[in-house]
């Protein structure tokens, strides 16, 4: 019910102060088990891609997102988990005990939506990095579950990192072909950065320093 | 309720619409040629004269915050396009807050703010707020362009709103409203007689450096068309007589085909089809509104100067 409030407000707000030229939305998984994977700019990648989503699905949809960040202190605990339904995952976790993943696991065995960053951070604003491995361990244990590529520019100009100040900017969001597992955890890898390569391509942004 | 003649254009101008949907359905149920793009514009046009209409109905108030509005996505489709810096993300903002400022003038009747406030002010105080920053590389650059899209998108169309204001006068008791209706019908009107005269005609190009699709046939046929419905017009929305609807039915073409070809350089420049994507079929909201850029202040002046 909150949820549904807060995404009905963000909405408005995306689509009125950003405004939105999304390729290929219907590409976008509407039934789970599916993973959505996007590079990392701004805080408002989850709320975006989130408010593409119709609001009828959305408990049905999981951001996955830092422990270490969200938790970190209890409203945003308390916002974090209400609100944006997130499943938290221990950041730098791989060496521990126990799996960092397995609340993702445990979601998409439940037939969720899980959206991802495997940038692993905004970082600098509208520059990709390394994509991390994780995803591709989720790909391996639901090999049905299709991994679809959304690249988005223009989130990292509205709202930048260490930024509070939200200028309006039209924000493109360019949505992939899904990416099916085939067997192997590196190849999946170079699939998915190749298909990220061809989707941010797809148009000559504007030059932004 | 009794209908003036304000109305009545309103309702002419649906009629228009009507008609030339009716051609474009059946040119485009015979030619075996795509012509997806063209249905997609006469839609838009459907909504866009609906939006125009509603307002127009409401009242003044509502009218004036479409043209914020309108202003609002299309310096946001300018920043959007730009290069821009990153250090420049709050004077960007303060250019935002500018919209709302410019149109309380407007609603307010304030003319000598209204006519002073980007072009001084906010002239003036952009620089300072990016000097702020301390980042002096792009500064030159940064401070023109950020100025232009201003001009352009917030204080050009500005005029259009103004108009509404203006009041009713013994030779044309629709005012301003009048006027803006004058303007903006004929704005369009003249593209859309522009493109069809050129594409049905079109042999000699006429700036083709800038826009490889214009021709001289085009313009001519264009500034012909929009001439003869001033001149038809101009009775009936305002005050003008002979002289000054045929001084009219020529700014507004020609005025139209600059800003046109002017928001064309621009887009060349920066290596980009259209400005946006809001649109459908027209492209961005500049795309849409780039004659109107220049054809508001220029019609504003005219009329001020003879009528008020």
């Amino acid at each position: 019910m909150l949820q549904k409030a807060f995404y009905i407000v963000i909405k408005i707000v995306v689509l009125f102060l950003l405004g939105l030229n999304v390729r290929r939305k219907e590409l976008l998984p509407s039934t789970g088990p599916a993973i959505v994977v996007a590079n990392h700019n701004s805080h408002l990648d989850t709320m975006v891609l989130m408010a593409l989503m119709p609001l009828s699905r959305l408990q049905d949809i999981k951001p996955v997102a830092a422990a270490d960040y969200f938790f970190s202190s209890p409203l945003k605990a308390w916002l974090s988990k209400n609100i944006l339904g997130i499943i938290p995952v221990e950041r730098g976790g791989a060496n521990k005990s126990n799996d960092p993943l397995k609340g993702c696991y445990d979601a998409l065995s439940q037939g969720k939506v899980l959206v991802l960053f495997p940038e692993g951070s905004r970082g600098e604003p509208e520059l990709m990095t390394d994509l991390k491995k994780g995803v591709s361990y989720l790909a391996e244990r639901f090999p049905d579950a299709p991994t679809v590529p959304v690249f988005t520019h223009g989130l990292g100009k509205a709202l930048p990192k260490g930024s509070f100040l939200l200028v309006p900017f039209f924000c493109d969001i360019f949505v992939g072909e899904p990416i099916t597992w085939t067997g192997d955890r590196t190849q999946f890898m170079t699939t998915l950065k190749d298909r990220f390569n061809e989707l941010s391509s797809e148009k000559n942004f504007a030059p932004w320093e | 309720m009794t209908l003036d003649t304000i109305h009545w254009v309103i309702i002419g101008i649906w009629g228009i619409l009507a008609l030339a949907s009716v051609i474009v359905f059946a040119v485009a149920k015979r030619s075996d040629k795509d012509m997806s793009e063209l249905v997609q514009r006469t839609q838009s046009w459907w909504v866009m004269v609906a939006i125009f209409t509603l307002a127009f109905l409401v009242s003044k108030t509502i009218s004036i915050i479409v043209f914020a509005l309108i202003s609002f996505l299309a310096l946001k489709e300018y920043f959007s396009m730009i290069p821009t810096r990153r250090t420049d993300r709050r004077v960007l903002f303060w250019a935002y807050l500018s919209i709302p400022v410019q149109y309380f003038w407007v609603y307010d009747s304030y003319y000598g703010m209204f006519a002073v406030f980007i072009p001084v002010y906010m002239f003036l105080f952009l620089p300072f707020a990016s000097l702020l920053s301390q980042q002096t590389d792009g500064f030159l650059k940064s401070v023109g362009t950020l100025n232009w899209g201003l001009m352009l998108c917030v204080f050009s169309i500005s005029h259009a709103a103004f108009l509404l204001i203006l009041p009713p006068t013994p030779e044309n008791m629709s005012g301003g409203a009048g006027l803006l209706l004058f303007l903006i019908f004929l704005t369009q009107f003249n593209d859309v007689a522009q493109y069809t005269w050129g594409k049905l005609f079109g042999r000699h190009k006429i700036i083709p450096g800038v826009s490889p699709n214009k021709t001289w046939e085009g313009f001519l046929g264009g500034v012909g068309t929009t001439f003869v419905l001033a001149l038809l017009t101009a009775p009936l929305v305002t005050p003008f007589g002979m002289l000054h609807a045929a001084a009219a039915g020529l700014l507004i073409p020609v005025a139209g085909f600059v800003g046109d070809v002017t928001v064309s350089a621009l887009k060349r420049d920066l290596g980009v089809k259209d400005t946006g994507s809001l649109i459908p079929g027209h492209g961005g909201i500049l795309d849409r509104i780039d004659s109107l850029t220049f054809t508001a202040p220029l019609f504003f002046h005219f009329t001020r100067y003879f009528y008020y």
